[in-house]
């Protein structure tokens, strides 16, 4: 009598095969190939993800797979339009059951204005910086700095530039964030002037290279950790900057305790080592809102929570930050004020800042900070102003609508603002919007004209439905771009759900009190404003690379793979051009896809042109929204070596949704790394 | 089966027994030997409270342990699911994590403590648990643990290897592949896929057994 693990008789030729089955298995141990991949090139694994049956890997392949696949699972939505894609499951439908935080009251604090960066002379970085990494120190880099070592006409050894920050990464205890809640203990960013979160905000200028020494002072690990989350092991990564790869913050170049990073920001425009911007760069390239924040690999989103965040504002001689000269935008910093927006949970019964660290789709918080405050107030003079508008998550998107006369007589009303900047950079010309929708990590600026507000009060109001950390709620593909009143989650659990709340119904997050002093406003109107040409996308890619963000078994994958800060991917070529395709095949998940180093443009979503005002132009972070396929265009310029390219839903990103890839003199022609 | 929301859970554990008798002895080993808890003594008994439940477990050596107590109470450990019959993710996971305990060599069973949970308790006994642990080759320091089905799904719930939509959840082929890792005492907790590179999970675990450790820059 043959019987098999569960007890069950079974016949001997079954015997003889579960046998081989786990003889199989042992081999494919034995062998290394456990990767899905491996499997695949074997010829052991289906596109679908099964396992083939008649190798014998299961002891019970040959009885219990059936004809179809297993996987095929029960939706109730509608088809999505096209053809290559796959049906939602309505994931993003069903709300979340985090826990409420206790009651705060709304529009009691002022919203704090981040204090500038203060520099530090020379002398007070000791040891000096260095070109090469100072590792007997405790430098945690690998690579001299690629700037005076390979471009030394154009930028100055470690220890000869004009400005430096010493920045350390720290615990302190703060009670800004509500009244109504007790003293959080926290981790920020301390210039010398004092620990605070948001970090000081720098304010840089193109041709004027800088260092920042960051140094980690957080507590050491043990014996224990106030909130219960973050790791104190940093990385800090200067987003969107053309930085050199050894000075950009690498998720897995992390540090602990009493070690230190140089990091050599050029402030240069890209396309400075090509033959056509020679030495110059291309002004067409030029960053405006840049933001800094921890980046280590599996605790980003933990420790970006707990604080480690902050601006980087970068200048020309067009885009001045004087509102007489160039651009003639607001003035930096009195009217352009950076708004860094994050949404948070704090225990409902000590009122301690909380993290749901068992979470694997993405988190949503139920309180809404703005530059560290909940629901803060701005007293604002009937005057236009820029706003730097940065979404830092962990998980939530959000549409700003200006909204007005609420709790008046009559319906609160919608107005108008101006869209000058999508990812930090000012598009070619402002364009005119009731709204403007961000996810995490990317950034809007724009200009609200208070002139005709004077003694009225408005918000910024997120009126974007999003009930769950997957992303807003289905929006159908046909139906995109936005504002659709129609979603996937109608008739889901008679509950049906609006993409788009009515004005009032959102979440007012920002309040403006109109009542500042009449000042005069030099800056010229939006309306007869214009910026910077876009770079033209016509170049012939080298190579169309394609990257599918998915998810397996609750897994989240690019291209079947997942994290490795040991494998990087695949090697772009210096100086050339390639088209990446991100494709997002899944029915649910909404990804805010970063790409390191360089920016990119939309040529098509899905093989359609953009039409919204805030995907024509510069970005470094794209929503990849639900069956879509998303064509970019790429010039990898001047730097060298290693960055990643991540989902920017923090959560998402901690759970292996990144890979790493190189820039160097010779690339590769990988099409699906 | 009415499905049990997180909140429900977590209501029925904030009022039950359990967290009585975890939320006292919490208090109770202060080292002050007041009732007064530290943030950080808070930070840690939340974690126990909402994702770490006291519940009995058996191991595939026929033991009866509790999942808290002693399981993971001021220990490094990985948790992930799995059963016996499964056709898809659990070999290749399984197999991983077995390339993964070989890397950890001898800091598994003393550094850090392994632990794949059955995902079908009623199939899934002692020595189902048994033959799969003889088959993955695992050594002392990684446990096969089974338990009665309620408890089973309880203890899935708070470690979070769920999906949002019901139906998915229910479907255990899809079930979520990845690795739960966590240092209990310094109540550090991330995850990572159960088929990463062996080489790269094996890593990610000892920095969380070495949370001092910098990951220095190579080229």
């Amino acid at each position: 009598m043959y019987y098999n693990v569960f007890g069950e008789k079974v016949s001997r030729r079954r015997f003889k095969e579960m046998q081989e089955a786990a003889k199989n298995r042992r081999e494919l141990i034995a062998a290394g190939l456990t990767s899905r991949r491996d499997l695949f090139k074997m010829g052991l694994l289906t596109a679908g993800g099964m396992l083939i049956a008649k190798s014998g890997l299961s002891a019970r392949a040959q009885t219990q797979i059936p004809a179809g696949s297993p996987t095929q699972i029960q939706t109730n939505n509608p088809p999505s339009s096209g053809s290559s894609t796959s049906p939602g499951t309505n994931q993003n439908c069903a709300p979340s059951n985090q826990l409420a935080s206790p009651n705060t009251r709304a529009f009691i604090s002022p919203l704090p204005i981040i204090p500038l960066a203060a520099t530090v002379p020379l002398s007070s970085l000791n040891p000096q910086p260095t070109n090469a990494p100072n590792t007997a120190a405790g430098e945690v880099r690998a690579f001299p700095h690629q700037g005076p070592t390979n471009y030394h006409n154009l930028f100055p050894d470690a220890n000869k530039l004009s400005v430096y920050y010493r920045f350390t990464q720290e615990q302190f205890t703060t009670s800004q964030m509500s009244p109504d809640l007790p003293p959080q203990t926290i981790w920020g960013f301390n210039d010398g002037t004092g620990t605070r979160s948001p970090g000081p905000t720098y304010r840089a200028t193109y041709g004027v290279p800088q260092l920042t020494r960051n140094i980690n002072l957080l507590p050491t690990i043990t014996p224990v950790n106030d909130t219960g989350f973050g790791v104190a092991s940093v990385t800090t990564h200067l987003h969107n900057s053309h930085n050199p790869s050894e000075s950009d913050g690498n998720p897995c170049d992390f540090y602990t305790n009493g070690h230190f990073c140089d990091q050599y920001y050029p402030n240069v425009l890209a396309g400075f080592s090509t033959q056509q911007f020679h030495n110059t760069g291309d002004i067409n390239e030029s960053l405006a809102t840049l933001w800094y924040h921890d980046h280590r690999v599996d605790f980003t989103s933990q420790n970006t929570y707990k604080g480690l965040t902050g601006f980087y504002c970068l200048f020309n001689n067009l885009d001045t930050g004087d509102e007489t000269t160039g651009f003639r935008l607001p003035s930096f910093p009195q009217f352009d004020i950076p708004l860094m927006f994050n949404d948070k949970v704090f225990d409902q019964h000590s009122g301690e800042l909380v993290f749901d660290l068992f979470n694997l789709d993405g988190i949503l918080g139920d309180k809404f900070l703005v530059n560290g405050v909940i629901q803060p107030f701005f007293q604002v003079s009937p005057r236009r102003y820029r706003f730097r508008m940065l979404d830092t998550g962990p998980s939530r998107f959000y549409e700003f609508f200006l909204t007005g006369n609420v709790g008046g007589t009559g319906n609160p009303t919608t107005n108008p603002f101006f869209l000058i900047g999508t990812d930090g950079n000012l598009i070619p010309k402002p364009v005119q919007v009731t709204s403007v929708r961000i996810g995490p990590a990317e950034r809007v600026d724009v200009v609200v004209d208070f002139t005709n507000f004077a003694g009225q009060t408005l918000y910024f109001e997120n009126r974007l439905n999003q009930i769950n950390g997957l992303g807003p709620v289905a929006v159908d593909s046909a139906l995109f771009p936005q504002n659709s009143p129609n979603t996937e989650c109608v008739g889901i659990n008679n509950n049906p759900q609006p993409a788009i709340l009515a004005a009032g119904a959102g979440n007012l997050i920002l309040q403006f009190q109109v009542t500042g002093p009449r000042v005069r406003d030099n800056s010229l109107p939006p309306s007869k404003q214009t910026f910077y040409t876009l770079p033209t996308t016509t170049d012939t890619p080298r190579v169309v690379r394609t990257f599918k963000f998915d998810r397996l078994n609750g897994q989240w994958s690019i291209n079947g793979q997942f994290m490795d800060c040991s494998h990087p991917r695949f090697t772009v070529q210096q100086n050339t051009a390639e088209h990446w395709l991100l494709t997002n095949l899944t029915g649910d998940w909404t990804h805010p896809i970063h790409i390191h180093l360089e920016e990119h443009q939309i040529m098509n979503r899905n093989r359609v042109a953009p039409t919204v005002p805030a995907d024509i132009g510069r970005k470094d972070v794209t929503q990849l929204h639900p069956n879509e396929r998303v064509e970019l265009f790429f010039r990898f310029r001047d730097w060298l070596h290693k960055y990643p390219i991540h989902c920017h839903n923090v959560v998402h990103e901690d759970h292996a949704m990144m890979a790493l890839w190189n820039i160097e003199a010779t690339g590769d022609t990988v099409l699906v790394p | 089966m009415a499905v049990i929301t997180r909140r429900k859970f977590l209501s029925f554990t904030a009022a039950g027994p359990l967290a009585v008798s975890v939320l006292s002895q919490a208090a109770a080993s202060t080292p002050s030997g007041s009732t007064e808890l530290t943030a950080p003594e808070r930070a840690r008994q939340r974690i126990q409270q909402q994702h770490l439940p006291n519940l009995p477990l058996i191991t595939h050596e026929g033991k009866n342990v509790l999942f808290y107590d002693d399981l993971v109470k001021d220990k490094v450990v990985s948790l992930n699911f799995f059963f016996a019959k499964c056709e898809e993710i659990c070999p290749l996971v399984m197999a991983n994590l077995s390339k993964v305990q070989k890397i950890l060599g001898d800091q598994v069973g003393r550094d850090i403590f392994m632990y794949s949970f059955t995902l079908k308790p009623e199939e899934d006994n002692a020595a189902v648990l048994k033959h799969q642990h003889e088959m993955y080759g695992a050594g002392p320091g990684w446990t096969f643990l089974t338990a009665k089905p309620d408890d089973m799904e309880h203890l899935r719930r708070a470690l979070g290897f769920t999906y949002p939509d019901p139906a998915i959840d229910k479907d255990k082929t899809q079930h979520i592949g990845n690795i739960r890792f966590g240092n209990e005492p310094l109540t550090l907790w991330s995850a990572c896929p159960g088929m990463a590179h062996a080489q790269w999970v094996a890593e990610t675990l000892e920095y969380i057994i070495h949370p001092e450790r910098s990951r220095v820059q190579r080229p």
